[in-house]
């Protein structure tokens, strides 16, 4: 029994990754035997390219889920960094500065959210509410809901640009994914992050500044949701002040079926790229294969499904989650 | 025993209230290197009020803590475990989803390259301070959750050990524990001891105790009714301090009385 139970538990820690890649695996499988032109170069240039901007935001998600939270402002945080960095170019401010401006937006954003959840105790999800609706408001206030076009060259490169058969947004994702797995993994931010999900009052009694943490993280998420906006505005060269309207929804699906628990303490960066991907894949190949949008709505939502609930089945066995199960004694 | 005559830790008319439950009321204390406290008393008598103020988990409304010659008002978990006070907290504080290093480590994980953590050294070290303890833990790498009670214990007293304080306070160390299991954390009590550092005990098992206190601390109601030498005392009078009974009724029921109490 012990042996049994020990073995669901080496199962749990690559549980979601083993099953990830496989299902990913057999979805392009099926896919390019569907469809000849799912294989293609070009067709692929397009999933990474999608799933790049998923990534950028998700690994920022990974984070905030991670400590037992939520941040559902991203959405709005990217249409306010772009809308931002708009207003700047427009205003005759040069390329970097104003992408910096965007990226500082969405700093504050998220350091907003991370002193009204760390300093006043408040819930994630009530707080990132109401941010949601405010960043959104002073998205559509700043522009009159009229999006803003037009941008210099140098700022549309870093959305459609080429580095060789690749383009920046790719580039973007593989570093800000590789950074976020080293962080969560190897550096006492990382180790504070799934302190604060699993035991925050024990990381306290350690004599971690676990408020600044916490704060850290929203700020991070922050930033990673404005660097999306940045791509999503230099990728259409418009700042649409309703942009990113259900990011949020997306990256929290995507955490989820990466393994994260959304009852923090455990979690992997691995995981939410290889969601991403697969999400990717699934949307680019329900529209290869003609499915109408409202079924790959339908689609996606019942995969976000099935992943929570395989991802509850396996957390009753893991511990820190009610039902634990001490072995050896 | 060695007590030497500078106490390690004073705690001065110490209060604190929940909302109008009084928790502590007054309470002043002093704690000596080289010898085990035992505090006790029934449930609600204020003891784990009192160690957590002392770790730092809790402020006091009113009073002081009193170490070397420096006095504060209040201490903060990260203050505290500086100032060489550790804790092994009853509800063992720690992240069940976490391996034993991480746990051991938590908060002052070893670095290198100026950010990344160290978890070789964590291993290694863990390993290390582990066996200097005799806790016997399989894995390192298991996540605490999986431990049984005593070595999950274990790895909290590891990780009070770790913190390398003067003083180190045990709430119910072995309230999780078969016999094998709590003859070990006895054993460590005693090392500690010898060690020179000041032990803190809080227990419901009188035997316990007897058995290897010092002095005992007997609280009732947020009051320190009494504190009296071990060795000079008897069971029954500490249970009828614990009961609520005077100084003067619990000694003479029993019998003596002690100049050695308050």
């Amino acid at each position: 029994m012990k042996q049994y139970k020990r073995f669901l538990m080496m199962w749990d820690q690559t549980f979601s990754q083993i099953l990830l890649g496989l299902v990913l695996l057999i979805t392009v499988i099926l896919l390019g035997l569907a469809s000849p032109f799912f294989m293609t170069w070009d067709n692929w240039r397009n999933i990474l390219d999608q799933s790049a901007l998923q990534v950028i935001i998700a690994v920022g998600m990974t984070f905030v889920i991670c400590t037992g939270g939520i941040d559902l402002s991203v959405g709005s945080i990217t249409a306010l960094s772009g809308v931002c960095m708009a207003v700047a170019m427009h205003a005759g401010v040069s390329v970097e500065m104003a992408v910096f401006l965007g990226i500082i937006a969405g700093a504050i954003v998220g350091m907003g959210n991370g002193l009204l959840i760390s300093r006043l105790n408040l819930n994630p999800f009530i707080v990132t509410l109401g941010t949601m609706a405010v960043v959104r408001g002073v998205a559509l206030i700043i522009t009159k809901g009229i999006p803003i076009y037009g941008f210099p060259r140098e700022f549309t490169w870093l959305g459609n640009g080429h580095i060789g058969p690749l383009n920046p947004p790719m580039l973007m994702a593989v570093f800000i994914a590789l950074l976020g797995a080293l962080v969560l993994n190897q550096t006492k931010l990382g180790n504070y992050t799934l302190a604060l999900g699993g035991n925050e009052e024990a990381l306290r009694r350690s004599g971690v500044a676990h408020k600044l943490y916490k704060l850290i993280i929203y700020t991070i998420c922050g930033i990673t949701a404005a660097m999306g906006g940045m791509v999503v505005t230099a990728r259409l060269n418009t700042a649409e002040p309703l942009a990113g309207s259900m990011f949020e929804l997306d990256a929290i699906a995507a955490v989820v079926l990466g393994g994260t628990d959304m009852k923090g303490g455990r979690g992997s960066i691995t995981g939410t790229v290889m969601a991403c991907l697969l999400l990717g894949v699934l949307r680019n190949g329900l529209t290869i294969l003609s499915i109408p949008s409202y079924y790959q709505q339908l689609a996606i939502g019942i995969i976000i499904l099935v992943a929570i609930i395989i991802s509850e089945l396996r957390l009753k066995n893991a511990p820190g989650h009610g039902n634990t199960i001490y072995l050896g004694g | 025993m060695s007590q030497s005559i500078e106490p390690a830790i004073k705690i001065v008319h110490m209060s604190k209230s929940f909302g109008n439950i009084e928790a502590l009321r007054d309470v002043s204390l002093e704690i000596y290197s080289g010898e085990i406290l035992a505090i006790v008393g029934d449930n609600g008598a204020g003891k784990s009020t009192l160690i957590k103020i002392l770790a730092g988990a809790l402020t006091s409304d009113e009073g002081q803590i009193i170490i070397g010659d420096k006095s504060y008002n209040f201490l903060s978990p990260g203050r505290a475990i500086s100032l060489g006070i550790s804790t092994v907290y009853q509800d063992l504080a720690l992240v069940d989803c976490r391996d034993v290093a991480s746990n051991i480590f938590l908060g002052r994980e070893p670095v290198y390259a100026g950010f990344l953590v160290d978890r070789r050294k964590m291993q290694k070290e863990a390993a290390r301070i582990l066996e200097g303890l005799q806790i016997n833990i399989p894995s390192l790498s298991t996540q605490v959750g999986l431990l049984s009670g005593g070595q999950r214990q274990g790895v909290a007293v590891a990780r009070a050990v770790y913190q390398g304080g003067k003083v180190i306070i045990f709430d119910e160390p072995t309230a999780a524990m078969g016999l094998q299991e709590s003859a070990k954390v006895i054993k460590l009590l005693l090392k500690l001891r010898e060690e020179g550092m000041a032990v803190i005990v809080i227990s419901h098992n009188l035997n316990q105790v007897f058995e290897i206190s010092d002095r005992i601390c007997v609280m009732c109601h947020g009051q320190v009714v009494a504190i009296c030498k071990t060795k000079e005392s008897l069971p029954n009078q500490i249970v009828g301090l614990i009961m609520g009974a005077t100084v003067k009724e619990a000694y003479n029921a029993a019998g003596v009385y002690s100049d050695e109490a308050i």
